[in-house]
């Protein structure tokens, strides 16, 4: 996937667009829908999401990153502007390595790959209340104090939860370098 | 700077999912301007979005691609696609270094600019003064406090989020200096003093603390030390 990203910014493919948009539009929307937009709503920011990443792809092609991070923290920022009409205070990821270069290096790619494995693994394995309030605050846009209230739970175990699950995932992270 | 008191991970978590009611977003998003160690675990819980958002199932698209003329445009020969990366990787390492000189950190000074002594103050108490800062959601304020006086005494019934602008502040545990937070939740009171230079800080909480009126506890001083 990230070498859609390279053919768009260095050779502005229209073919690498599409393929972009056929994989990343549907869940973008469905993002969208998840947190509270309409279907034609969704639609158009699921859109603007993937132009958007069209637009900067260059600032990300010599990224090592992961092509689903960047498209999550897009959509994430222009669901915060259009859908909640807040400021997003978040920056989208610059990457790791500053300098602009083409080609990610073979065994830096393929260490991200598996970072992005590691973490789809350990999400899978989280025992059900620890998931829950991560998709709680990851795709249903709540705050700690929202998902308190939805689940009827203090407040302090709310964030102790998302804690123990961010351990989990960090740890299976450490055990790679 | 030496920064050694940092985000809760679940705020920092709540902040990259972009779930972080907008006071607390801005000071995370301040600390986060001066500390390398809290943006790595940011990147790291984006990584965690985006696994979310690539086991989404997907929601059937009705336009099977977006009517983009500028796609096309941008694709014909002899274009340049976008802006050379060098351009625009520049610019963000220009904006991150002036963040880094200024005193006030750069997404809080979007709101009240650059000079905390040009700011107008209301004075609240003897040696206490407070700006209020408007926000969309949640309650945003700066503090400055003269040597030695103590902060109010307050609980909460949500998050509440201080950082160190300039000076210090202790509480009974802790020492906490410029860049520094204070990130806690509703299982916390604690009344925290300006150190011997005294301090500015922001303070932002996501619901009213739990006193009737911050003016009532400013107003009473500290005479322990």
């Amino acid at each position: 996937m990230a070498d859609l990203l390279q053919r768009i910014a260095e050779r502005a493919d229209p073919a690498a667009f599409r393929e972009l948009y056929e994989a990343y539009g549907p869940r973008v929307k469905a993002y969208m829908m998840r947190q509270g937009a309409d279907a034609g709503t969704a639609e158009d920011l699921a859109q603007e999401t993937l132009l958007t990443v069209w637009r900067k792809a260059a600032l990300y092609a010599g990224d090592r990153g992961s092509m689903t991070t960047w498209v999550f923290a897009i959509a994430r920022n222009l669901r915060i502007d259009r859908l909640r009409r807040e400021v997003p205070w978040q920056q989208l990821p610059e990457g790791r390595l500053t300098e602009a270069s083409s080609e990610p290096l073979p065994d830096e790619a393929m260490a991200e790959k598996e970072r992005q494995e590691r973490v789809q693994a350990a999400l899978a394995e989280l025992p059900p209340e620890q998931k829950d309030v991560v998709i709680l605050a990851y795709l249903e846009g709540l705050s700690h104090s929202e998902i308190a209230e939805r689940l009827g739970l203090p407040l302090g175990t709310v964030k102790s939860r998302m804690r123990i699950a961010y351990q989990k995932i960090r740890q299976t992270l450490e055990s790679l370098e | 700077m030496t920064i050694t008191r940092h985000l809760d991970d679940s705020t920092l978590m709540s902040f990259a999912a972009g779930s972080l009611p907008e006071a607390l977003a801005v000071v995370a998003a301040a600390h986060l301007s001066v500390c390398p160690r809290c943006r790595d675990e940011v990147a790291t819980m984006e990584m965690l979005g985006g696994a979310l958002l690539g086991g989404l199932p997907g929601a059937a698209m009705r336009c099977p691609l977006p009517a983009a003329p500028e796609i096309e445009r941008h694709a014909s020969p002899g274009s340049p696609a976008v802006a050379p990366p060098g351009t625009a990787r520049g610019a963000g390492r220009r904006a991150a270094r002036g963040a880094a000189l200024g005193e006030v950190p750069d997404p809080l000074a979007r709101l009240i600019g650059n000079d905390l002594d040009g700011l107008r103050w209301r004075w609240v108490a003897p040696g206490s003064w407070l700006r209020h800062v408007p926000i969309g959601n949640g309650r945003l304020h700066l503090f400055k406090c003269s040597r030695d006086v103590m902060l109010p005494e307050h609980g909460h019934e949500g998050s509440e989020i201080t950082m160190v602008l300039r000076g210090t502040i202790s509480d009974s545990t802790d020492l906490y200096r410029v860049g520094d937070v204070c990130d806690i939740d509703d299982s916390i009171e604690h009344a925290p003093v300006a150190g011997t230079d005294g301090c500015i800080c922001v303070v932002a909480q996501d619901r009213p603390p739990r006193f009737r009126s911050l003016i009532v506890r400013l107003a009473r001083p500290w005479h322990g030390m």
